[in-house]
């Protein structure tokens, strides 16, 4: 079982990455659980989501303390949070930056990784949306999940809400973004 | 068809899949998630429910109890001072055996104000005469709304049941669900077909003043229904396994490798799920360690709890709830279930995640290794 | 008191039961209403708790409690409260 936890900002969407990695990882076959930190959810304000994926059923039901992967929507936030709480020794920390991993004042023994989301979403939506793009990075680095699923799981989050044009841009900017992924 | 999703909107389908004819609704955090998802559904002509809008829980739970008086199937669900709100109707839902099904999204109750879970809710209610099912899983909550209708309609029965799930640590989780198929439903759970209802063509009357001469016998006759509800429940958990392959222990409680166990973790709700994490991290080093896990706090199971610990020598009590100046409920309950027994295990006590203190398994560990402890109740803080 | 059956949930299921029990029995004052007096306006019909006095404005003796309020609220001063000790 790995353990993933996704920082952001309230309103950048760090739930719903939580929720459509939970979803592509049951399209392949795992199981998956997912969930937000709990009831802090304000506008701006640092919020975390988690997720566990497993080959096996997922009893566990305490938060997330050591994970082993960790997912930063927004540098900004390492200014202010410590990313790197708990995570396991050589746990992988994948950033949405246009920095290199050498420029960052991050600890070298994590295995650190980063890709410029936001050029991406901008050029794609218009908008900085990282928050699935991120998924692209995530399923490229850890191998955890397929990009088939991943877009999969693009539909069924937002066909039936948000219409086609927004699953086609999703699909788009997570492809992009893994392909961009090194 | 399994698909991932949320606790909440498991607990919306399995209503769903019931179909009541009405739904009153008031949103409360953690609860809120539920009734949202069933308004998407009748908004999108999914179901024919009538939702009504209230201006309270107190009116919402009035509502259901005047539909269900009607003889319609009803649903609502609530949460925390919602439920408080709720309290003098509650009697009255349980006193005229009308079987409302109620979802609760535990959490604790004020002050100091906190939204977060704990079982304080709903154990504060455990006298009203609902049945009590206290559910693990986004899964177990989807199938348990569905034996909810099953067991409250039992004419041998007629009671309301609340579901009791974690708040947030069960309600906000998106896994891996089961989604039951409407025909399969509809083969299981008959059409309500109430004992009496209120209808101008037929009048009766409901709800009467008992006087001192007839009370007693009015209140004797709902507890010993209750006591006689634990076979319907262990029937329909039977039945729910014939007809869906899957099942909940006996209905009443479920036990986990507690058959050669000397040492076991009695708990309800989420809490169950990650001791199991910890009997296999225990077992693996050779402690024969077990679960028991209680999903009916009311009826309470006593014999069905005696006879699965003619073996244990100790049990460690997980209350997420506390009876202020005394110790958390299901302590008590368990001390008593085993007074007259002959061979009674240790049973020593621990109050663990009250408002959203996550239960880790270093909590749980800590439990087991302080069962035989001599003081009464301590705090896993 | 006779006991009564113990239905489920206390329901009554025979409609208008109420019916059987005569409170005529309570009363120690009786109205007695003066013809010449009364105007038929209604308002005693109208004020009855008890729903004892019919659209002719008589009396039901078997279920007036006595309470007076049909007296006290006639206009015409028409309804006297008698004793009903002999």
């Amino acid at each position: 079982m790995i353990e993933i936890r996704i920082h952001g900002r309230g309103g950048q969407g760090a739930v719903t990455t939580g929720q459509i990695m939970a979803i592509a990882a049951f399209y392949d076959n795992k199981q998956s659980q997912t969930f937000p930190m709990f009831g802090v959810e304000r506008s701006g304000a640092p919020v975390q989501a988690f997720a566990r994926i497993s080959d096996e059923k997922i009893n566990i039901r305490s938060q997330i303390y050591n994970p082993d992967i960790v997912i930063v929507l927004d540098a900004s936030l390492l200014e202010t949070v410590d990313v790197t709480s708990g995570l396991k020794e050589k746990g992988t920390l994948i950033i949405n930056t246009n920095k290199k991993p050498s420029d960052l004042n991050i600890n070298r023994n994590f295995n650190i990784r980063t890709v410029d989301a936001t050029s991406i979403a901008l050029k794609i939506f218009g908008r900085p949306i990282v928050n699935t793009p991120m998924l692209g990075a995530f399923s490229k680095i850890t191998k955890e999940i397929s990009l088939n699923s991943l877009t999969k799981a693009i539909d069924e989050t937002f066909l039936k809400t948000k219409g086609k044009k927004i699953a086609e841009l999703n699909k788009k900017a997570i492809t992009a973004v893994y392909n961009q992924t090194k | 068809m399994k698909k991932v999703i949320e606790a909440s909107t498991a607990v919306a389908l399995g209503v769903k899949l019931c179909e009541p004819g009405v739904i009153p609704m008031y949103p409360i955090t953690p609860q809120t998630h539920i009734v949202e998802r069933l308004a998407d559904y009748i908004n999108d002509g999914l179901l024919s429910s009538e939702m009504i809008h209230v201006e309270s829980e107190h009116s919402a739970i009035s509502a259901a109890l005047g539909a269900e008086a009607m003889g319609v199937r009803t649903f609502t669900a609530t949460a925390s001072q919602g439920l408080a709100l709720m309290h003098e109707i509650l009697f009255v839902v349980a006193g005229m055996r009308l079987p409302v099904v109620m979802a609760v999204a535990n959490r604790a109750l004020s002050a100091p104000i906190n939204i977060w879970n704990d079982h304080q809710d709903s154990i504060s209610e455990r006298d009203s005469g609902w049945i009590q099912l206290y559910v693990e899983s986004a899964q177990e909550a989807l199938d348990t709304i569905i034996q909810a209708y099953k067991i409250a309609e039992n004419r041998k029965v007629l009671l309301p049941v609340m579901v009791c799930l974690d708040g947030f640590t069960l309600s906000h989780v998106y896994e891996p669900v089961d989604i039951l198929k409407q025909e399969d439903v509809n083969k299981f759970l008959p059409q309500y077909n109430p004992l009496f209802k209120l209808d101008p063509k037929k009048p009766i009357t409901m709800g009467p003043i008992g006087f001192p001469n007839t009370y007693m016998e009015f209140r004797k006759q709902t507890h010993d229904t209750m006591l006689d509800s634990i076979n319907i429940i262990k029937d329909v958990n039977n039945q729910f396994k014939e007809s869906f392959n899957r099942s909940y222990g006996n209905g009443l409680i479920e036990t986990y490798k507690i058959e050669d166990a000397n040492y076991a973790i009695a708990a309800m709700g989420t809490a169950c799920s990650t001791t199991r994490v910890v009997v296999d991290e225990l077992r693996k080093q050779g402690k024969k360690v077990g679960l028991i896990k209680i999903k009916s706090f009311r009826p309470f199971p006593k014999q069905e709890i005696i006879s699965c610990c003619k073996n244990i020598k100790g049990i460690a009590v997980i209350d997420r709830n506390i009876s202020l100046g005394n110790e958390g409920a299901l302590y008590t309950e368990l001390r008593s279930a085993f007074y007259n027994q002959n061979k009674k295990p240790i049973i020593k006590g621990f109050i663990a995640g009250l408002g959203g203190r996550d239960i880790t398994p270093d909590h749980i560990k800590t439990a087991f290794k302080k069962i035989e402890n001599s003081s009464d109740t301590e705090w896993l803080l | 008191m006779k006991k009564p059956k113990i239905t489920v949930g206390a329901v009554i299921e025979e409609p208008g039961s109420t019916i059987k029990n005569k409170t005529g029995g309570w009363r120690s004052f009786r109205p007695v209403r003066d013809k010449k007096k009364c105007t038929k306006c209604g308002l005693c019909w109208q004020f009855c708790p008890d729903n004892a006095i019919n659209e002719n404005f008589d009396v039901n003796y078997d279920y007036c409690k006595g309470c007076g309020i049909c007296a006290n609220i006639c206009p015409f001063k028409a309804i006297k409260m008698v004793k009903e000790e002999k």
